[in-house]
């Protein structure tokens, strides 16, 4: 299963604080969807573009269908704007 | 091609294809244009830094002969208050709106509370004179620290703090409350032998571009719009100008003037939709440019700040808990860098204890704008002065204290993910071996070492590679030239097609002539759109493979590319003469027609940056003033498409660095209003104030990106405050936390030791 | 209030031109002359990207008035390359990458060549100290002060 972090915002948000998940998913949309379910509303926020995912260390911003393997570590991080 | 290859063009020092119209005069931004009929816009701002708008009174100044239109908040669309995301930037309409032009209160020195179009620029600054404002001045606050204060003057007050569980009950001028890390800090701490807590403050510093705002708008009796302006993104400009405006965007079409610098600073808008509402009621085109002192009033500079940074080691030097509260100016709406800044802070080190709070808090000044990392310079600095400080009381060389703890490959970053391959041991390593770092000191001099980390970003992007039938391509992309990109994406397709680099002319194309591109900031551009360059060069290769399979009535498999021909891959392949670009491209219209080649991505894989910088100061003793002796830059870019543009970046990024560590910052006066608006007082670096900016350029390849970059322009904005700071206080033998670090504080702390 | 009719010599050529009493010579040269390589970045003779040179002497174009032209020799950005041939400044400026958004380029060429046309062996702080009229906040200076004296070499003949 992979391993599904949340940032400590999210946690105190939607999931009374529980920030690590394991999760069987097969990509970012999928993980959304699966992680709606479980907290409902929190789809929203992890798509309205102010959130980045980092899968394996590689960053992705707005990146659906990015894919998730069975061992990925997926951090969720706040979108990166810039100069 | 690969990241580890050898090339012919990615990696060379070419001459820029927009070059001979920049030495020349001949290039034009964003104030060079002018249409027929064209009436000159010019905004009136307020002069208080808080005021309720209680009457405007404009029906003098329409009055006036030669005035064709007036404007004021209540003319432009009422919008809803929800922040939303546009590509890699995010707004909230409603207070862009009102930044833009003020409703009910003005919220900073130079606000804007109206704007008029005339004929001639004198005929509208009398018709500015002419409206009659009455407003009810308000208390108002600027220092982060005093505007959270429970009794500072409230700028919004509704606004609840975000962030915080459970919510206050309360109005504040604290937007939001973020927080990173992990780990147990009380652990972390109780494990050190050696803990350093201080407090560190910084001042506002404008991004400094020499080029003011300005645009061209016309809008048509059918509504169609066409803007020309300098931007750091002509597609930023159309979604803004669509939104405030409320029109399609299809209806827009903005066409990118050259750039006179924008380090953040044009990620935003201030004058096109103003000028839109004027052009659209007058019927004619309008043009507005800002002069310094507006620019300085009312642009966005980046946050001044108020950090706290506590750092525990072991006395061997292993650092053991990092923790830091970060208090970012917002301006006169939310958003502040701080989350950046908070993520950033402790990027470079290894920590298993680490935890960052920033707070976003407004005040009453101009909203903060990007500029160059936006937030890590602060944050960075903060840190980086503790981290010196701790190799102090430890007898440990700063370069050793940081290698011991360096962030590498594996490491958690404190923002959550493990880093990838990464180049920060590799600059603390360059930095220590470099000359510059053993060179002796003389009396009254000191050195200083900083470290700086940012993300860099992707995004979208689109490119077009149109080869033409005598052999030459035109590369068309869609991100603004703000300092040599045209050569990095004509370097890279000529490498990828196989021709010379000066067959190859890059465009930077307007919005309705090529698809999305996000803009051009946060290092994606050399990343991003560059990917998107080498992929439609690589599609227009395709093309051509297959074309000549088709002639040599073999498979497109078994068709190679290289050096600009198409070949037989192999033996088995058959034997054919190879076709060279040119030859395919001369029967393209007998073969299917022209040959395009496109990509349009959402560029993901942006990799880090890491820089190390070394600089010697000495400090007058009788004056406090500082002179920079000799600096030295390292910084690992992934690969460097041409090597001087990006030794220019990292220069650049220098010498605003030690602006920003030495003289720039905002001088209010107790009203509240800006006193130092123009170049004379706003002390930018000039040539004399610096000596040669020596740099190391390391290259470890981001593997997601054809040829390997990372990115280049925000990285060296980071280290030189830290390294300054540190720089003077080694020289002084007192921790300076202050910037900038203006003589008369210098002489303060010799005098104090303090 | 009436116009003063001006005449001059700019790049070369003799102008006439109509001004209003306060209007800067920037302002005749960029909306009357259309000669904009001059730019404007503050108007009060801070950054010099105006940078012309009025009989010889290097001047920011902001801070004189157009009235003042009467009779003068005006050179602009525009006249430095001569026919299709550019200036050895401007050709070192572009060999070596010594400037990156280009608004400051101008003003800088414009100064820089000045320094040469009176100094043709400067110093690294005489080429700084002359230049610091001019602001970049792009290249840090580096890149434009060794052209500056990498071409004052050339000319020399080193």
């Amino acid at each position: 299963m992979a391993q599904i972090v949340l940032t400590n915002d999210l946690g105190r948000q939607f999931t009374g604080g529980e920030t690590t998940l394991d999760m069987d998913v097969t990509d970012v949309r999928d993980l959304i969807r699966k992680l709606d379910q479980k907290f409902p509303g929190i789809a929203e926020v992890l798509q309205d573009g102010s959130m980045a995912v980092a899968i394996d260390g590689n960053l992705h911003q707005d990146a659906w269908l990015e894919d998730i393997g069975p061992t990925s570590e997926v951090y969720f991080l706040p979108a990166i704007r810039g100069g | 091609m690969g990241v580890d290859g050898n090339y012919k063009w990615v990696g060379k020092r070419t001459v820029r294809p927009d070059g001979t119209d920049k030495v020349t005069g001949r290039a034009l931004f964003s104030a060079d244009s002018s249409m027929p009929g064209m009436l000159i816009g010019k905004i009136l701002r307020s002069p208080h830094a808080h005021a309720k708008i209680k009457s405007i009174d404009t029906s003098k100044a329409e009055k006036l002969a030669g005035v064709k239109s007036v404007v004021i908040g209540k003319d432009f669309p009422n919008l809803p208050n929800k922040t939303i995301s546009i590509g890699i930037l995010a707004a909230n309409f409603s207070e862009m709106s009102d930044k833009l032009m003020a409703r009910k209160k003005v919220l900073y020195d130079g606000h804007p509370v109206a704007a008029v179009a005339a004929t001639t620029s004198a005929i509208a600054d009398k018709a500015l004179s002419l409206i009659k404002v009455e407003y009810q001045v308000l208390p108002h606050v600027i220092d982060v620290d005093e505007a959270m204060k429970p009794k500072a003057p409230l700028l919004h007050k509704k606004m609840i703090t975000v962030g915080v569980d459970p919510a206050p009950t309360k109005a504040s001028n604290v937007a939001s409350r973020c927080e990173f890390g992990f780990g147990d800090l009380e652990a972390g701490f109780a494990a050190a032998d050696v803990i350093i807590e201080r407090t560190f403050k910084t001042k506002p510093a404008h991004q400094g571009y020499l080029e003011p705002h300005g645009a061209v708008v016309s809008v048509a009796e059918d509504g169609q719009v066409t803007i020309w302006c300098s931007s750091q993104g002509q597609f930023m400009v159309r979604s803004y100008c669509a939104r405030l405006m409320q029109i399609d965007e299809a209806q827009i079409r903005v066409i990118p003037a050259e750039i006179g610098g924008g380090f953040g600073g044009k990620t935003v808008i201030y004058l096109e939709p103003v000028a839109m509402a004027l052009s659209g009621r007058a019927g004619k085109p309008v043009k507005m440019t800002m002069t310094r002192e507006e620019v300085m009033r009312a642009t966005g500079p980046t946050s001044g700040t108020s950090i706290d940074v506590k750092l525990g080691a072991t006395k061997d030097g292993k650092l053991t808990a990092g923790e830091a509260e970060l208090r970012y100016q917002a301006g006169c709406y939310p958003g502040s860098p701080v989350g950046p800044g908070a993520m950033t802070a402790f990027a470079p080190y290894n920590l298993e204890n680490v935890k960052t709070v920033g707070f976003d808090v407004v005040v009453n000044r101009p909203q903060a704008a990007a500029y160059r990392a936006p937030g890590a310079p602060m944050s960075e600095f903060a840190v980086e002065s503790v981290i010196d400080e701790m190799a102090q009381k430890l007898g440990m060389d700063p370069i050793a204290l940081r290698e011991l703890n360096a962030a590498k490959e594996g490491t958690t970053a404190p923002y959550g993910p493990k880093f990838g391959p990464i180049g920060n041991e590799q600059c603390l390593e360059a930095a220590k071996n470099h000359p510059h770092y053993s060179a002796p000191l003389g009396p009254n001099q000191g050195r200083g070492v900083a470290s700086g980390f940012w993300f860099n970003v992707g995004g979208e992007s689109v490119a077009s590679v149109n080869i033409n039938t005598d052999g030459t391509a035109v590369v068309l992309s869609g991100n603004p030239d703000i300092g040599g990109s045209r050569a990095s994406m004509a370097a890279m397709a000529a490498e990828v097609l196989g021709i010379d680099y000066d067959k190859v002319r890059p465009i930077v194309a307007d919005t309705s002539s090529i698809g999305y591109n996000d803009l051009t900031g946060g290092s994606r551009t050399t990343f991003a759109s560059g990917m998107a360059v080498c992929n439609a060069a690589t599609d227009a290769v395709d093309q051509m493979r297959t074309r000549a399979a088709k002639v040599w009535d073999i498979s497109p498999d078994a068709v190679e590319w290289s050096e600009g021909h198409a070949r037989p891959a192999g033996p088995n392949a058959g034997d054919f003469e190879p076709m060279s670009l040119a030859d395919i491209a001369r029967t393209s219209a007998k073969m299917g027609g022209p040959i395009t080649g496109r990509a349009a991505i959402n560029a993901q894989g942006a990799a880090p940056g890491f820089g190390t910088h070394i600089v010697d100061v000495e400090v007058d003793p009788e004056t406090g003033h500082v002179t920079v002796l000799r600096y030295t830059a390292v910084q690992d870019v992934g690969r460097a498409i041409h090597p001087s543009y990006v030794e220019g970046q990292i220069q650049g990024g220098v010498a605003q660095g030690v602006g920003w560590a030495l003289n720039e910052e905002y001088v209010y006066g107790d009203d509240g209003c800006l006193q130092n608006t123009g170049f004379l007082d706003y002390r930018m670096p000039v040539a004399s104030d610096l000596p040669m900016i020596d740099t190391v350029i390391i290259e470890v390849p981001n593997e997601a990106h054809p040829f390997g970059v990372r990115g280049v322009g925000e990285v060296p904005i980071i280290p030189p405050l830290g390294a300054v700071a540190n720089a003077v206080s080694n020289a002084i033998g007192v921790r300076m936390t202050d910037l900038p670090l203006s003589p008369p504080k210098i002489l303060a702390a010799i005098k104090n030791g303090s | 209030m009436s116009k003063h009719h001006v005449t001059s010599t700019v790049n070369g050529e003799p102008v006439e031109f109509l001004c209003e009493p306060q209007e800067t010579l920037l302002d005749i040269l960029r909306d009357q002359l259309d000669l904009t390589g001059s730019k404007e970045g503050c108007s009060s003779g801070d950054c010099g990207a105006c940078s012309v040179t009025i009989d010889g002497r290097l001047v920011c174009a902001c801070l004189v008035l157009g009235a003042e032209a009467e009779g003068r020799k005006i050179e602009t950005i525009e006249n430095m390359a001569e026919g299709d041939t550019l200036h050895p400044l401007q050709q070192k400026f572009l060999e070596e990458a010594a400037l990156q958004c280009g608004f400051c380029t101008p003003g800088f060429l414009v100064a820089a060549k000045s320094l040469l046309d009176r100094n043709d062996n400067p110093t690294e702080t005489e080429v700084r100290y002359w230049l610091a009229g001019n602001l970049c906040r792009c290249t840090g200076y580096d890149k434009i002060v060794k052209s500056v004296m990498d071409v004052a070499a050339e000319m020399r003949g080193e």
